[in-house]
């Protein structure tokens, strides 16, 4: 499986320019292994209000539980909180920030 | 997030047909709903298309709000018999394939009354294992195997209870592979048994009364039961497994209370007894039939051919069929209410739903030449879509982080509610069956255009609404029961951008039509591509079983390929040997959810046969480069022409796509083995075929093969040449001069 160099700090700032892409090879691949992981406790974004409000949310383990929003990760638009649920995911998977 | 959801009785009611309408809230104690004619449903602030008109309606007001019960999960009931509450000594046993074994109690077999607490429950107890609970009033025993059994595995599981002496057997009997661990296991105890009253429950144990309100059953059972049996007698170890092996029951057991047989009347609701005493019953919450038993020996694939080896209901506690909520207030469709789609629109607080129904013309008329075949069972198929909640592999499909909305969260919240054909029941196994008696909460407007549902098909509507194109809203379910009969009392029929399931009778109709000379206009794309049936038994849902190949999100169960329903081969039509592009002239080649392309014409586009198609675009225009979906006309799913798969000879192929991007794929029935140009920026097969072809009947069919076409219909305030093509298209259509095939 493709490992994410957690100095790659460049990507990180990749992404932060183009959150919907095109991507670079690179990027791509810490992208796909970021989305690889497992639904339980994943980070998400939730559209709270149509088209003017996006929450970070974490998905519960079990189908039935409620999905958590993150406090404080509110944004008025859905670029903002794709960069924050890669920062989140990025801190999950490598262990290190940013967060 | 979420405070009010509803459902009506019917999607596709007609003038004088009244319409039951069912909501729930969750916290506000009151709710508005007033009634809606859905124009465009597209509600995207930068769109600025999207259009409802408010309609009068008797039943616009104000209601008290409550939480309605959902009745998910499916069992079987066999309804009250003295015969059964006469019962002494007894043997209750099933062969048993546990699904989910470790998620809790689960209920086998229950003759069991919560409130007296007399009965007994022949259950899978929270560890796991086979178990037997009896009672009488109030005084309950339950003797455990106390060894969990495995999961995914046979068993035949027995209990007996001896009424002279108290005596209680449990046998836990493995029937898995002979190479992995024997989980059988044996219980022995004593306990006391007094009759209960009322229905006999498989997979599920009766609910405690509540006196009040619905009462619906719990602790369902996830996995497959076969050949229950109940006894009146204590019967030895060896007459357990000789009764248990044996199809006639009956001829051995004189002492037979009843014999299910599931492998009688598949593709009913009905469970039927084979034994003495006629304690037949039915199954709720459509539990999948036409499964394998536990002697299924692989000879035969089709559960008609063996049913024998068929005889097992494989329910799960997610089966949904009916909801079962009680009506608010029902509306009488009013003779002048002219045919469209039309919502009732629920409001509280500060949340809105939306229940969509169409409305057809008076019956047995027309209000238009035109007419748009609204893809219900499509929208069915798709109904409460949870895939992308649900399956790990969806970001990297979708290439976005998980895209989810208030009604996402909704229905994650609340799997009650009911799956879609897309997803998984918890147990892992696939959906199979999805049923629009319940909330859909994506076959409305305001919703995501992505989720080819009814919100993108509004955009065809939209601009047949702008361009002044009259036309009659007609559906899917219509088309299954009336047949072409339906079709040919128009001109011209059009599709919105997703037609994708078709059951038999629908396919059949269609094609009647067009070979009598109707025409059809498919602006759409991924279109007639799945066999799915319906069953006349029970309306309002269909089947899926996805046989073989095709692109899909989640495989069929080998040796069940055959629809319970109809009996019916499942898949894909191209499978069955009738390939969509004999149909319509193309079919499924790609799919790819990031850019779309672009439409070019070919040298055919100037042949004087499709000069209509062609008035007012340029030789080198390029068509469809704008759009909501990838920002072009070609894309999310596309169709090309085959001649190998039955596209018409005379068919002519006017405009191709390019520019599809190395995220569009060759779906998995174009090719037989991966390889590394298998995407669009590589793979010259990547591409939509826009084609045209005559009738003899003097019809015609004109294809765009490509869902992202409805998506780019609205660009400029539909002045576009998207537009262009597709008025172009149905106005030659709704002229009565016949076409001619060329000789």
């Amino acid at each position: 499986m493709y490992e994410i160099d957690p100095t790659r700090t460049d990507l990180i700032a990749e992404f932060d320019a183009s959150p919907s892409g095109p991507y670079s090879r690179e990027l791509t691949m810490v992208l796909n292994r970021l989305r690889l992981g497992p639904m339980d406790e994943r980070f998400i974004v939730v559209c709270t209000k149509r088209r003017r409000e996006w929450a970070v949310a974490r998905m519960p383990t079990e189908r039935g539980h409620p999905v958590e929003l993150i406090e404080g990760a509110v944004f008025d638009n859905e670029d903002d909180a794709a960069r924050k649920v890669f920062r989140l995911r990025w801190q999950a998977v490598t262990g290190h920030g940013p967060a | 997030m979420k405070k009010v959801v509803g459902y009506t009785n019917a999607w596709s009611v007609a003038p004088g047909d009244t319409l039951e309408v069912k909501v729930s809230t969750y916290g506000p104690a009151h709710y508005h709903a007033d009634l809606v004619r859905v124009i465009c449903g597209d509600d995207d602030p930068d769109h600025g298309i999207f259009r409802e008109e408010e309609i009068a309606a008797p039943f616009a007001s104000e209601y008290p709000g409550r939480t309605q019960k959902t009745a998910a999960g499916s069992y079987a009931s066999i309804a009250a018999s003295p015969r059964l509450d006469a019962l002494e000594s007894f043997t209750v046993q099933t062969w048993v394939f546990p699904t989910t074994p470790c998620k809790g109690k689960q209920g086998l077999i229950a003759h069991w009354d919560a409130g007296s607490e007399c009965g007994f429950a022949l259950i899978i107890d929270d560890n796991g294992a086979a178990a037997l609970h009896v009672g009488d009033a109030g005084k309950s025993t339950t003797v455990s195997c106390e060894r969990p059994i495995a999961e995914r595995r046979w068993h035949l599981i027995s209990a007996s209870y001896d009424a002279t002496t108290g005596a209680i057997d449990v046998y836990q009997e493995f029937l898995g592979p002979p190479v992995e661990a024997d989980s059988s296991a044996v219980a022995h105890g004593k306990g006391a048994y007094r009759a209960a009253t009322g229905p006999l429950l498989m997979a599920a144990l009766p609910a405690t009364s509540t006196g009040s309100g619905r009462s619906i059953p719990h602790h369902n059972f996830n996995g497959k039961l076969d050949r229950p049996l109940l006894t009146g007698c204590v019967l030895s170890h060896s007459e357990i497994g000789a009764l248990a092996w044996d199809a006639m029951a009956r001829e051995r057991e004189p002492t037979l209370v009843a014999a299910w047989d599931f492998s009688r009347d598949i593709g009913s609701r009905r469970v039927i007894d084979t034994g003495f005493n006629g304690l037949h019953g039915t199954t709720v919450n459509l539990p999948s039939r036409g499964v394998k038993g536990f002697n299924w020996s692989g000879n035969e694939q089709n559960w008609q051919h063996a049913p024998q080896e068929y005889g097992a209901i494989h329910f799960h506690d997610d089966d949904h069929y009916d909801a079962g909520w009680e009506t608010d207030f029902s509306y009488t469709v009013p003779d002048d209410l002219e045919s469209g789609v039309y919502a009732v629109r629920l409001r509280a607080d500060d949340d809105e739903s939306y229940s969509t129904f169409f409305v057809r013309p008076p019956r047995g008329t027309t209000t238009s030449k035109l007419a748009f075949l609204a893809s219900t069972v499509t929208y069915m198929a798709y109904a409460n879509y949870q895939w992308h909640l649900h399956e790990y592999f969806a970001e990297v499909t979708d290439l976005s982080w998980t895209p989810v909305d208030a009604d996402d969260v909704f229905l994650y919240q609340h799997p009650e509610i009911g799956l879609s054909t897309y997803d998984h029941h918890w147990d892992g196994s696939g959906v199979r069956y999805a049923s629009r008696l319940r909330p859909v909460l994506n076959m409305a407007p305001k919703t995501d255009l992505g989720g080819y549902n009814l919100n993108l098909d509004t955009l065809v509507l939209g601009w047949l609404e702008a361009r002044g194109i009259d036309c009659d809203v007609i559906t899917d379910e219509d088309l299954h029961h009336e047949g072409s009969a339906l079709l040919e009392r128009y001109r011209a029929v059009v599709t919105g951008a997703h037609p994708e399931y078709f059951t038999t009778p629908m396919w059949d109709g269609l094609r009647n039509y067009i070979a009598r000379g109707g025409r059809l206009a498919y602006l759409g794309g991924n279109g007639f591509i799945w066999r799915c049936a319906m069953s006349d038994e029970m309306p309002g849902v269909i089947e899926l079983r996805r046989a073989e190949d095709g692109i899909r999100y989640r495989d069929e169960e080998p040796g069940e390929y055959y629809h319970e329903f109809t009996g019916e081969y499942g898949g894909l039509w191209r499978r069955l040997g009738m390939a969509p592009q004999a149909l319509v002239g193309v079919g499924t080649v790609a799919v790819g959810f990031d850019a779309s392309g672009v439409y070019q014409r070919t040298s055919a586009s100037f042949d004087s046969r499709v000069a209509f198609i062609f008035d007012g675009i340029g030789e080198d225009e390029i068509i469809g480069d704008f759009g909501y979906l990838g920002g072009g006309a070609s894309g999310g799913e596309i169709d090309a022409a085959d001649p190998m798969l039955g596209t018409p000879p005379h068919t002519l192929v006017v405009a191709s796509s390019t520019g599809h991007s190395e995220n569009t794929w060759l779906v998995p029935d174009e090719t037989g083995f991966h390889h590394s140009a298998m995407d669009g920026a590589q793979n010259p097969r990547v591409k939509a075929d826009m084609t045209f072809f005559e009738t003899p009947g003097g019809g015609a069919v004109f294809s765009t093969g490509s869902i992202a076409w409805s998506a780019s219909l609205p660009h400029n305030g539909y002045d576009n040449n998207v537009a262009v093509v597709s008025e172009n298209v149905l106005r030659r259509f709704l002229d009565p001069k016949p076409f001619t095939v060329p000789r």
